[in-house]
């Protein structure tokens, strides 16, 4: 096919770019790049920050050059004085009704208007700071709202209702009263939100952010009487780097535990190892409902920001889901059960932290049912971005460091377990363990590549010793929407169901160094698939550790321990929903 | 002495506005015929030969208009009558409504046969809702008359917001969200309601149509401005004996509008400064008086004819006051969606109220220049590219620190 293309002079500079291109598109390619803030690669273009605004030949009003399309023999000057003089004009008034408080925001260093403050050079501003007093809103206890940093670019607004299809969050008031709140005038925690923690990665500075839990995790690890174990989950080591200076992908597991040590973590364990088991009880739920029967399509339950939209928006398809508790939680039951007889550990002196991609994960553990071992489940959740910032404040050197591997019971694992942390992973998973169990036979190849990948809805057929099983993955809550509303109207032709939350699956989750783009997650995928490939293990029901826990304790999948320990229940939230 | 020329306001006062027959007896609805009878490109041509331009304050070919809405591919196409009249101090929309509102809805079905939309809407301020009463009942008369043919019209109303009165706000208003504006492109004629191709015009310039219609593109191209023919109906208000409303020719200057129709300042005193064109109009002084009410003619001047509200200050009002009051209007009407104007307005209120009780310095007009001049190129909207004007021409023609006199 052939792109017409158009050409015009950026600040002198002559390009050639596809017709329809904006300005901010060909100053990319003249290699210039402009300052944005509330532009989002992913999102609608919205124009409203002006930062971008560049001089169009001809025209009297600066454009905004994220909104203005070029157009053949266009002059464009990006950095003239006049644009200047605008830009930094529009930055201290950004500046002057904004907390100035970067050294302890959680966003220091990290925050697109920081880098354009001091890319522009501002050293005064003529305006009084002029604060908008909101309190700060914790009611979700896993995502915290800081209103007064709002600089209304409306990024969140957009994920929340066209990525999640939440609708949680609305642009109210006017003038400089105008802001982003949650919708009706309620608490984030009384609106639908199901605290995916999406809007803090398209938040450019710190208005959003996940509930942080260190001083939790400090006060623990300085307890004498407490013991203190963690699992990792599996889409963490693929964006640990960004916290730590390394590129993406590039983490090596063993130094990671090596790191976990450092910090103070007693045992180490892995989220994989009950990925690989949430593959044995969901596999076998799978055939169960389908040989007896039950309710399909059935839903994955790994996710818990899907499992939050699943009892808000579609209560009267709860009985779809999986009653699989998820890696997460089966771990936290097992830890203060299993593993404590394992290692004769009394399992109240047990501090059970989990290192997870997700801000939804916070909730999850604090959920009332979650106390299956007697004790809460999981003590304390701690996000990458969290633990990224343990690992500075202890001076982790992971050039240096020596590398370190997982204690004993619960922390071998699978290819299969792997690639649990990207969108289509647990479907992978399940294929490659209930199709040997199914027809007896050994797979040739194990990798199921149409579930990979960033397409929103994904479907495949599979033949099971005859039976055709039809699957589909989505990811991202609109895509989940679009399944869900096919189930409801009872139109669904599938028998399995994959849903991940967040775009891209768990390695663009809510708690992952801040993604601004798609593109990011794209990247964390491929180094997901890398570790895969290089896994001895690739299947779940090979993983040795999982055979093991089968034989000394749970006996069967969905046997009456697994029962007790490893499945849940769900309850319709009752929200009100826009 | 100049004298007025009613061509809006032909039937203003002269017949019942709840009376379709008396419309139709002083010729109505005959214009809408003569244009069904011709091609649509010949109507088109004679609108746009006409030389009519928006009369909202854009000043846009309103022929040129409708050929983008008529080129538009779209299976339906829209015609809105802008009727937020929200500008302090105009109501010539209002006149024209309650007096004739079959004039405006004649416009409209004009328009849409030019531009073969079948649906029209007239985007009513809240605060009208006594003339959205009188527009339904109109609508429904010319419905029972069936002169109207297969266009049907629809009264919205607005919810209170100024910048509703910005073409594409208002389109997301009757869409049922917020009011704020579109990125543009694409402009309305291409996309605007429902994304369809869309017309919006003023009341006013629809009320001028069925007489081009009627008389042709040269009678009207004839009358007071070569550059922006046709009448101005204007609203005087503040330090003027008639506070009343006038239909002039465009060549008609702001002095004679003053002191001619206006019958000039009352109480013996002096004039210090008039503001034409609603609040974001500039403030001018005595010397520029002799600028004609048309558009180019008033930018010529720094100013702008806007809405046609004709606002007189006389010597004794305090500029200070009178710039800082504006400002706060404008801080309250931003929509806040883009930075320079949800910021841009509250410091220049802020700074103008610290003018205003005494306190301002040579800095302070430093940098409201400074933030009006950005506020005028980099604003999203023209709300807050015109917000800043009241207090830009009031520093330059104006001793504002000293508050009031010339500089």
């Amino acid at each position: 096919m052939c792109i017409s293309m158009t050409n015009l002079k950026i600040d002198g500079i002559a390009v050639e770019v596809p017709d329809g291109s904006t300005i901010l598109q060909a100053a990319q390619a003249a290699g210039i790049n402009l300052p944005t803030l509330c532009y989002h690669p992913d999102q609608a273009v919205k124009a409203n920050c002006r930062i971008c605004v560049c001089e169009v030949e001809g025209q009297r009003l600066l454009q905004a050059a994220c909104s203005t399309p070029v157009t053949g023999g266009m002059v464009v000057r990006t950095n003239s004085a006049k644009v200047l003089k605008a830009r930094r004009m529009i930055l201290k008034l950004i500046l002057a009704h904004h907390p100035q408080d970067c050294l302890n925001c959680i966003r220091n260093q990290n925050c697109e208007l920081q880098t354009l403050v001091e890319e522009y050079g501002i050293r005064d501003n003529p305006f009084e700071l002029k604060l908008k007093g909101y309190d700060e809103d914790n009611s979700t206890m896993a995502v915290v709202r800081d209103q007064d940093k709002c600089i209304v670019c409306r990024r969140c607004v957009e994920t929340c209702s066209v990525v999640q299809t939440v609708n949680a969050l609305c642009v109210e008031g006017r003038g400089p009263g105008v802001m982003v709140t949650p919708v009706l005038g309620k608490s984030l925690a009384e609106t639908a939100c199901i605290v995916c923690g999406q809007c803090i990665h398209a938040c450019p500075v710190g208005a959003i952010h996940e509930h942080e839990q260190i001083d939790e995790f400090l006060a623990a690890v300085a307890d004498p009487d407490k013991i203190v174990i963690t699992q990792i989950a599996p889409a963490v080591r693929v964006a640990i780097g960004d916290e730590v200076g390394m590129a993406t992908g590039e983490m090596p597991m063993g130094k990671l535990v090596a790191g976990l040590r450092r910090i103070g973590i007693d045992y180490v364990l892995h989220t994989n190892f009950t990925a690989d088991l949430t593959i044995l009880e969901e596999g076998n739920e799978l055939l169960r409902r389908v040989k007896e029967g039950g309710k399909l399509p059935m839903f994955t339950s790994c996710s818990p920001g899907w499992i939050n939209f699943c009892e808000t928006f579609f209560p009267d398809l709860l009985d779809n889901l999986s009653t699989c508790k998820s890696p997460q939680q089966m771990f936290g039951s097992l830890a203060k059960t299993y593993w404590a007889e394992k290692m004769e550990i009394d399992p109240s002196r047990i501090y059970s932290v989990s290192i997870m991609p997700c801000t939804a994960k916070k909730f999850e553990a604090a959920r009332p049912e979650m106390n299956d071992s007697g004790f809460r489940d999981v003590d304390l959740v701690l996000t990458t971005r969290e633990i990224g910032r343990l690992f500075r404040m202890f001076g982790t050197d992971f050039d240096k460091i020596e590398p370190s591997g997982f204690d004993s019971w619960m922390g071998k694992y699978t290819g299969a377990a792997v690639i649990f942390g990207a969108t289509g992973g647990v479907m992978e998973a399940a294929l490659r363990t209930v199709y040997e169990v199914v027809t007896g036979e050994t797979l040739d190849d194990v990798n199921f590549t149409v579930v990979r990948g960033m397409e929103g809805i994904k479907e495949a057929t599979v033949n099971l010793a005859g039976l055709e099983v039809r699957v589909a993955v989505a990811h991202g809550l609109s895509n989940a929407r679009k399944v869900m509303d096919q189930v409801r109207a009872g139109e669904s032709p599938y028998h399995f169901v994959e849903i991940m939350c967040c775009p891209g699956g768990c390695i663009g989750g809510g708690g992952q160094p801040i993604t601004k783009c798609n593109a990011k997650r794209a990247e964390r995928i491929r180094g997901i698939y890398v570790e895969d490939e290089q896994c001895p293990i690739r299947k779940s029901h090979e993983n040795p550790e999982v055979k093991q826990i089968y034989s000394d304790f749970l006996h069967e999948p969905l046997g009456h321990k697994s029962h007790q320990l490893l499945h849940t229940h769900y309850a319709p939230k009752n929200k009100t929903i826009l | 002495m100049p004298q007025e020329l009613r061509i809006v306001l032909r039937n203003v006062g002269k017949i019942d506005a709840l009376k379709i027959d008396e419309y139709l007896d002083a010729g109505g609805y005959k214009p809408l015929e003569k244009a069904r009878s011709m091609p649509q490109e010949d109507l088109i041509r004679e609108i746009k030969q006409s030389g009519l331009r928006g009369r909202g304050g854009a000043g846009f070919n309103t022929g040129q208009k409708l050929e983008f809405t008529f080129r538009a591919a779209g299976d339906q196409k829209y015609v809105i009558c802008n009727a937020d009249e929200g500008e302090p101090g105009t109501y010539k929309d209002r006149v024209i409504m309650q007096g004739d509102p079959q004039a405006v809805i004649e416009g409209m079905a004009i328009c849409g046969y030019a531009v073969g939309a079948t649906r029209g809407y007239i985007y009513c301020r809240a605060e009208y809702s006594y003339v959205a009463d009188i527009l339904k009942a109109a609508i429904a008369q010319a419905k029972e008359k069936g002169v109207l043919g297969d266009f049907e019209v629809e009264v919205c109303l607005g919810a209170g917001a100024y910048v509703c009165g910005e073409e594409t706000a208002l389109i997301e208003s009757i869409e049922g969200r917020r009011g704020e504006p579109r990125c543009k492109p694409p402009y309305p004629p291409v996309s605007g309601l429902w994304g369809k191709p869309t017309v919006v015009a003023n009341v006013e310039t629809l009320a001028n149509l069925p007489p081009i219609v009627e008389k042709g593109s040269e009678w009207f191209s004839g009358i007071g401005a070569p550059a922006y023919p046709g009448t101005r109906v204007l609203t005087l208000t503040g330090d003027v004996v008639n506070r009343i409303f006038i239909e002039a020719p465009t060549d008609t200057t702001v002095r004679e509008v003053i002191y001619d129709f206006g019958g000039g300042i009352p109480g013996g005193k002096k004039f210090q400064s008039v503001q034409v064109g609603g609040n974001s109009g500039a403030l001018i002084p005595e010397s520029l008086l002799g600028a004609k009410i048309a558009f180019d003619a008033m930018a010529a001047v720094g100013a702008t004819l806007g809405s046609g509200a004709v606002f007189v200050l006389d010597e004794t009002r305090d500029l200070r006051d009178v710039v800082c009051r504006m400002a706060r209007f404008f801080e309250q009407e931003s929509c806040g969606k883009c930075t320079p104007c949800r910021e841009g307005t509250m410091r220049i209120a802020d700074i103008c109220e610290k003018v205003s009780v005494g306190k301002g310095r040579a800095a302070d007009l430093a940098l409201l220049q400074e933030i009006g001049e950005m506020m005028a190129i980099a604003c999203f909207c023209g709300l807050g590219q015109a917000a800043p004007t009241p207090v830009l021409t009031a520093i330059r023609h104006f001793d504002l620190l000293g508050g009031k006199g010339c500089a």
